[in-house]
């Protein structure tokens, strides 16, 4: 990761976003086919919901006839985690204007927020719309076009899983965490891995009680006061 | 109310839902600034969320009692694991991943 913030450098520093957005979304849109939403429906889907957690709600929700509160109340839920990144990320931006704020929270997702925080610790801690926009908008395209390919192509392909290719958000967690681990230097690079190691320990077991997708959050929730304390009491 | 009609309301409900969360915060913050207790916490946040994402996927979830393995990826973990070690590079990461994965399925 490079130091610059000019958009040239945006495009280029998101090719891994949307070269891993491709398997995730064309498997979205392969499900939401099978579980009979039409080609339409699965382009309003993604030009609407750009957040592929709450695109599998919506699809899983429907197939099993949930009343639609319920199902207001689980994207809100998924999507309070994305409350405390963007909250995490915005500071970074001293962007004057308002609609430039609006269009760069609009196409927060996991990945470009972790991306954002990567190169935080290469600029200085100061992101600029210039390089962040430019590195949001090919995943935004990628995914309504590998789920539109997805929901259209999906019947002809009898095992789209032997691919590998939804490992490749994983993988890039995986990366990043690596990177963060490596490249910030305001936490303690030991009370970093020991948060690491508590949060696997958290999720084995908050699996027994918790759904997946809320968990994320709850971990979440009870790690980054932990690591609040942890850095008072012993770094 | 149509199916349809029924499809499109939770499209766009959720779709309000998950907007407002990303761009509220945004709004918002240029309005005011977070104390330094808040800010400590969200500097939290990233390590924390990245690890919580990647840590969730090797698990498969039972509910009621422990998670089981999810041993293809925890395989495909390792190599990618060593490949961000050794390159840095995220695109390099992915592909690792990718084809570790395919392999494992493939024996």
């Amino acid at each position: 990761m490079s130091h610059d913030l000019d958009p040239r450098t945006g495009l280029r520093e998101t090719l891994p976003i949307v070269f891993s957005y491709f398997g995730i979304c064309f498997a979205i849109g392969v499900i939401a086919q099978t579980n009979g939403f039409s080609l339409w429906l699965v382009l309003l889907l993604s030009l609407f919901v750009y957040a592929g957690s709450v695109q599998f709600i919506i699809i899983g929700m429907l197939a099993s006839h949930t009343p639609i509160l319920a199902i207001f109340g689980a994207a809100f839920l998924v999507n309070a985690r994305i409350i405390l990144m963007s909250l995490t990320v915005a500071p970074h931006f001293e962007e004057p204007k308002l609609w430039k704020n609006i269009l760069m929270g609009s196409l927060l997702t996991d990945e470009t927020f972790a991306l954002a925080m990567n190169k935080a610790n290469y600029t200085g801690s100061k992101l600029t719309f210039r390089w962040f926009y430019p590195a949001e908008v090919p995943p935004y395209l990628m995914m309504i076009c590998a789920s539109f390919a997805g929901a259209w192509l999906g019947r002809y392909i009898p095992n789209p899983e032997s691919l590998g290719l939804d490992f490749a958000i994983i993988a890039m967690f995986i990366g990043l965490v690596y990177l963060q681990i490596n490249a910030d230097r305001t936490i303690d690079r030991r009370l970093q891995l020991l948060l690491v190691g508590l949060v696997l320990l958290f999720i084995y077991f908050g699996m027994i009680f918790i759904p997946a997708n809320l968990l994320i959050l709850v971990v979440t929730l009870v790690g980054c006061p932990l690591g609040v304390v942890l850095k008072h009491v012993f770094f | 109310m149509s199916s349809f009609e029924y499809t499109l309301i939770t499209i766009i409900g959720c779709g309000l839902i998950t907007w407002l969360s990303r761009v509220l915060p945004f709004i918002l913050l240029k309005k005011m600034t977070l104390s330094p207790a808040v800010r400590e916490f969200l500097s939290f946040v990233p390590i924390v969320i990245m690890s919580a994402l990647w840590f969730s996927n090797l698990f498969t979830q039972d509910l009621g009692h422990l998670p089981q393995l999810n041993l293809e990826n925890c395989l495909a973990s390792v190599p990618t694991l060593i490949s961000a070690i050794i390159s840095k590079n995220l695109l390099v990461i992915v592909t690792v991943g990718i084809v570790s994965l395919a392999l494992i399925r493939l024996i």
